[in-house]
């Protein structure tokens, strides 16, 4: 009944990461928005770019959704050898650096993919990926596994009591208790792919088939490139966030439902549906999510013998640059969640809808004044993707860190415990599997940055991802294959790392 | 002697007044019906819940302003008593030094209260390797480490069974008021354990925290509203 | 003055390297290929070291276009000396800032069109050309192309250089007509890709019969990798070039050493250099001539080129011509 206004958590980290996110998003919009000289404004093909980016955003999260819907409930009642290796292999696109997952998705649906070779051999006419239905299959192989895994979080909450119980009086589960899970968990599930989709740069502009498919962060990567027009920039990037906070301020109004860090290696027994449509159902979803990563395996293999020593420095600057972004992410994080409160929620929010063009442009002018932006290429590196991992590491940390708030801060309170001591000795060790989830995401999602290394890098701070292209660049395509792999290995592994790490020998 | 001093409790329509003093070195049964605000009281005492007006004395010296960590009280609530990723150990040694690292001799002092409350063994293990009434012993160990005069139990034997719950309240009541000296208030709902160990008590109704009494007295002549409560309990 | 030592000093997180002497340090600002390991930079940098005394530096910048917005977001307190990898559609723009003084070099240039530019001198150049198989049909004209139902990949103009070369191409080709000719090249278009490297990689994994890249790329795959099967396409309209220049920065604390790479640049060792790291033609006549299989490689009869300013001005209608037409 009667809470305590007691609060044992540290406020004062939390404010500083709030600063830190927001200098690096709003702050570094601004540093670009001084610098323009405001000529001519946003012009018809500027609007005709929002007006692609939100209908493909909207088409790919509502696809992602509903496609989710059946693979979420197959996986949730059915229980089968290998099913948590699956569960985690599943999350894979979705920490696939953009670059090799695009490869991959080529190799499967492109002109010459097996899927049209099949079709060839069947006699079917082909088809093509390219367009704007390309776009949205790419979005959807990235974020199916993410939607997947929220919504399997939402089945899994519901206790099994309740099926019981639905079962024995015969009631449709569906209506009774997968609609009502289904309708807290899908609206935010919505929003976040949205969100993510909103910010597409390098899929859209390979898949998407001609200038129809220009999303704002392509114009804005044309404004600061080709035309060096600052101010255009900025305004974009303006309507960027503006679509975001719309997105975010509906979000707020939903019931959040989180824990995407959080055990899914549970069934739940179930009475209803057939075993072979489940199957068929995680049979379909498997093959389309692995199928582009095996194909990037198979491609890559010829390619490792061709390597350059070089390469393997680049993987370990890579790795290095992941370790730092990890635990800045999860620092990052960790302040924020105990400090709570709406500036938090906003702040999780904005790194999603930030161009990370503008955010390295902006950071280019606001470093250059006092240091050579060269050096500082992997800090900055490491910092900005620790920031863009936020909302992704908040959200599977902070309803962990509301549940340790509320059991234990008022024993922890009469214990007379410091902040540091109740950070360091109750919290962390509680805090380890979303903490692990979070740290793997960021340092997978770092690994594969190419934005806003390619802008500061000199040539001593060459990543592996930077370096894979400039494979590309240099005609060696088969070698640039080996670093895909390398690349999609090592992203994978970091993640697998830190996600066990947080999950072995964990007494919670 | 600990004392409510024209203590008034709100929450919304929710209201508590309290003007009584609890014996010291004595256990004292809150019992009243739920909702009454029983653990309300409790939870004001502790520094959790901002009282409206008045004060909460030890022997005279106002403790109101206190943040819960430095009031002369500890406290056991209905769950989550203990930390289930710290051995018992640790769990048990945060009663002694809870910021900063335990020396050898305050090591010894843990053993030495684990030996007392029979979970010597049990040292380096975690909570959920222990029974219900082990998790109960190493709660009352951390209590005794602390070692401060007033304890406050809300209820937290509530889900042992009987004669665990039993063998645990006589346990209390030597460790913690015969040979600590410790003043405890215990919520429960259940008469037989005030019966069992309570020295005085205090009946909570109609947002009136009435003056305790002695055990034997106000069960043989109830006032009208705890005759009711009892009734209905059986 | 010189430039503290430390600021030029490229180092990584961990800063291993130490200042050693008190050599002057000329930077160089160009694009990533030209840096990396296959490219010309190991050996131009170890070519003039070795007369320079002096440390020369290369810091990579993306593509060309990236080049010019690095140096733009950098400006006058730019720590580049010399800025080397834009090309002929840049230079009216990199001109415009103000931030580059005259070369002073005079050589004997082997381009196929005059040249005298006072501020950019060419490194390099070659002609933009669709690269296809060996074998397979081979439009003979950007017109038959666009008639045909060949599938291509080419770069968009508004992020990369040759993306930027093939709109510049079909307009000096076809001038008003240009609407019209990617009008109908709309169906042929596979894709439109950021950059060189995605198209020609599609391209090579077949997701397309050919990719616009440079009528000096067959060259690559038979020297490097012993494989004749790619050809670029002669087109009767003729084929654009792509001039690549560098130009000394007016702010630059080291001039001299910036005016001798300059004029080292435009030298027998250097453009030797080029054919097989860079993969385009030597800016002069080198005196070992080109490399062997250069010969193979096909000859427009015609040279298309806009002059930089003419460039900068189509640019813009040009773009929206382009964007029309394929958006339909």
């Amino acid at each position: 009944m009667a809470h305590s206004a007691v609060t044992i958590n540290p406020t004062k980290p939390g404010g500083v990461a709030v600063g830190l996110v927001l200098v690096l998003t709003l702050g570094t919009l601004g540093a670009v928005a001084w610098r323009a000289d405001w000529g001519r404004g946003l012009g018809a093909a500027d609007w005709a770019a929002v007006t692609f980016t939100v209908t493909q955003a909207l088409v790919s999260a509502g696809l992602s959704c509903l496609l989710a819907i059946p693979v979420a409930r197959a996986l949730a009642r059915r229980r089968f050898w290998g099913r948590s290796v699956l569960v985690t292999l599943l999350g894979a696109p979705f920490l696939l650096p953009v670059i090799v997952a695009v490869l991959g998705l080529l190799a499967v649906f492109g002109r010459n993919g097996i899927l049209n070779d099949a079709l060839g051999a069947l006699g079917l006419p082909e088809v093509s990926i390219y367009g704007f239905h390309g776009v949205v299959l790419a979005h959807v192989f990235f974020n199916l596994p993410l939607v997947t895994r929220l919504i399997l979080q939402g089945w899994l909450s519901i206790p099994a009591e309740r099926f019981r119980l639905a079962a024995s009086l015969d009631t449709p589960v569906g209506r009774m208790l997968e609609w009502p899970m289904l309708r807290t968990v899908l609206p935010p599930a919505f929003l976040i792919v949205s969100l993510i989709c909103l910010t597409s740069f390098a899929v859209a502009l390979t898949l998407g088939g001609g200038p129809r498919a220009t999303t704002v962060e392509l114009a804005i990567y044309q404004a600061l490139r080709f035309d060096f027009d600052l101010g255009r920039a900025a305004m974009l990037a303006l309507i960027q966030f503006g679509l975001c906070l719309i997105a975010a301020t509906l979000a707020w109004r939903m019931t959040a439902v989180d824990g995407l860090g959080t055990g899914l290696d549970r069934s739940v027994d179930r009475w209803d549906g057939s075993r072979w449509g489940d199957g068929v159902i995680i049979a379909l979803a498997a093959t389309f999510l692995l199928m582009p990563l095996i194909m990037v395996i198979v491609r890559g293999v010829p390619g490792l013998f061709e390597l350059p020593i070089d390469i393997w420095r680049a993987a370990l600057r890579s790795v290095i640059v992941a370790a730092i972004s990890a635990a800045l992410c999860i620092g990052l994080t960790l302040a924020l969640a105990l400090r709570g409160g709406w500036i938090v929620g906003l702040v999780g929010v904005l790194p999603l809808a930030a161009s990370s063009l503008v955010v390295g442009t902006g950071l280019f002018l606001l470093v250059y004044p006092f240091a050579n932006p060269a050096k500082l290429a992997l800090v900055v590196t490491a910092l900005v993707n620790a920031v863009l991992a936020l909302p992704f590491a908040l959200r599977s940390v902070a309803p962990t860190v509301d549940k340790i708030t509320s059991d234990y801060a008022r024993l922890s309170a009469i214990l007379d415990m410091s902040p540091w001591v109740w950070t360091t000795r109750v919290v962390l060790p509680r805090l380890r599997r979303p903490l692990g989830f979070a740290s793997g995401l960021a340092a997978a999602l770092s690994m594969g940055d190419l934005g806003v290394i390619a802008l500061f890098a000199g040539d001593a701070q060459e990543t592996l991802p930077l370096a894979m292209y400039r494979l590309m660049g240099a005609y060696r395509m088969d070698a640039a294959a080996g670093a895909a792999l390398v690349l999609l290995v090592l992203s994978f592994a970091l993640f697998w790392i830190c996600d066990r790490g947080g999950r072995v020998d964990a007494d919670l | 002697m600990l004392t409510c001093e024209k203590l008034e409790l709100t929450q919304g329509a929710f209201h508590l007044s309290a003007d009584v003093r609890f014996a010291k070195q004595a256990i004292t049964a809150v019992i009243g019906p739920s909702g009454a605000g029983k653990s309300t009281l409790l939870l004001a005492i502790a520094g959790f819940f901002a009282a409206q007006s008045g004060d909460v004395l030890l022997d005279d010296d106002s403790f109101m302003s206190a943040a819960p960590g430095k009031r002369p009280v500890s406290m056991l609530f209905q769950d989550n008593n203990l930390f289930p990723h710290l051995s018992i150990f640790e769990n048990v040694g945060l009663g002694l030094r809870s910021r900063g690292r335990l020396d050898a001799a305050e090591r010894g002092t843990v053993m030495a209260v684990l030996i007392r409350v029979g979970l010597k063994d049990m040292a380096d293990r975690k909570p959920a390797a222990l029974s219900g009434g082990q998790q109960s012993r190493v709660a009352l160990a951390r209590l005794l480490l602390a070692d401060r005069p007033v304890v406050l139990l809300d209820e937290p034997f509530a889900a042992l069974g009987p004669s665990l719950k039993e063998e645990m309240l006589d346990l209390m009541q030597e460790m913690l008021v015969q040979d600590a000296g410790a003043t405890v208030l215990m919520v429960t709902h259940d008469p037989a354990d005030a019966r069992r160990i309570a020295d005085h008590v205090a009946w909570v109704a109609d947002g009136v925290v009435h003056a305790p009494q002695p055990t034997a007295a106000i069960f043989a002549d109830p006032p009208s509203g705890l005759r009711g409560y009892l009734g209905k309990m059986g | 003055m010189m430039k503290p030592i430390i600021l030029t000093t490229v180092a990584g997180l961990c800063m291993a390297t130490a200042a050693t002497a008190e050599i002057p340090i000329l930077t160089v600002m160009t694009y990533d290929s030209f840096t990396s390991d296959w490219g010309p930079g190991p050996a131009v940098e170890a070519a003039f070291e070795e007369t320079c005394a002096c440390d020369l530096q290369f810091v990579g910048a993306g593509d060309g276009a990236a080049l010019l917005a690095r140096l733009q977001l950098e400006g006058p307190r730019t720590q580049a000396d010399v800025v080397l990898g834009l090309d002929t559609n840049l230079t009216a723009a990199a001109r415009a800032t103000g931030l580059f003084a005259p070369h002073g070099v005079t050589a004997d240039l082997a381009l196929p069109i005059a040249w005298d530019d006072t501020e950019f001198l060419p490194f390099d150049w070659g002609y933009f050309a669709f690269v296809g198989n060996a074998g397979a049909d081979a439009p003979a004209s950007l017109r038959a192309l666009a008639d045909s139902d060949i599938k291509v990949v080419i770069q968009d103009p508004r992020s990369s250089t040759p993306g930027l070369g093939l709109l510049m191409w079909v307009k000096a080709a076809y001038g008003d007509d240009a609407g019209q000719i990617w009008a109908d090249l709309a169906d042929n278009i596979v894709t439109v890709t950021p950059g060189w490297s995605e198209a020609y990689g599609l391209f090579l994994d077949g997701e397309a019969d050919a990719a616009l890249s440079y009528t000096t790329s067959p060259a690559y795959h038979l020297i490097a990798e012993e494989d004749d099967s790619k050809v670029a396409w002669a087109f009767d309209e003729g084929h654009y070039m792509q001039v690549e220049v560098a130009g000394k920065v007016a702010s630059t604390d080291v001039p001299e050493l910036a005016d001798q790479f300059l004029a080292f640049m435009v030298g027998d060792i250097f453009q030797t250099i080029i054919p097989t790291t860079n993969w385009m033609y030597p800016a002069t006549a080198t005196t070992g001539g080109l490399p062997d299989g250069f010969d193979t490689l096909i000859t427009p009869a015609k040279a298309l080129l806009m002059s930089p300013e003419d460039a900068l001005a189509a640019r813009p209608a040009a773009l929206d011509e382009w964007r029309t037409a394929l958006s339909q």
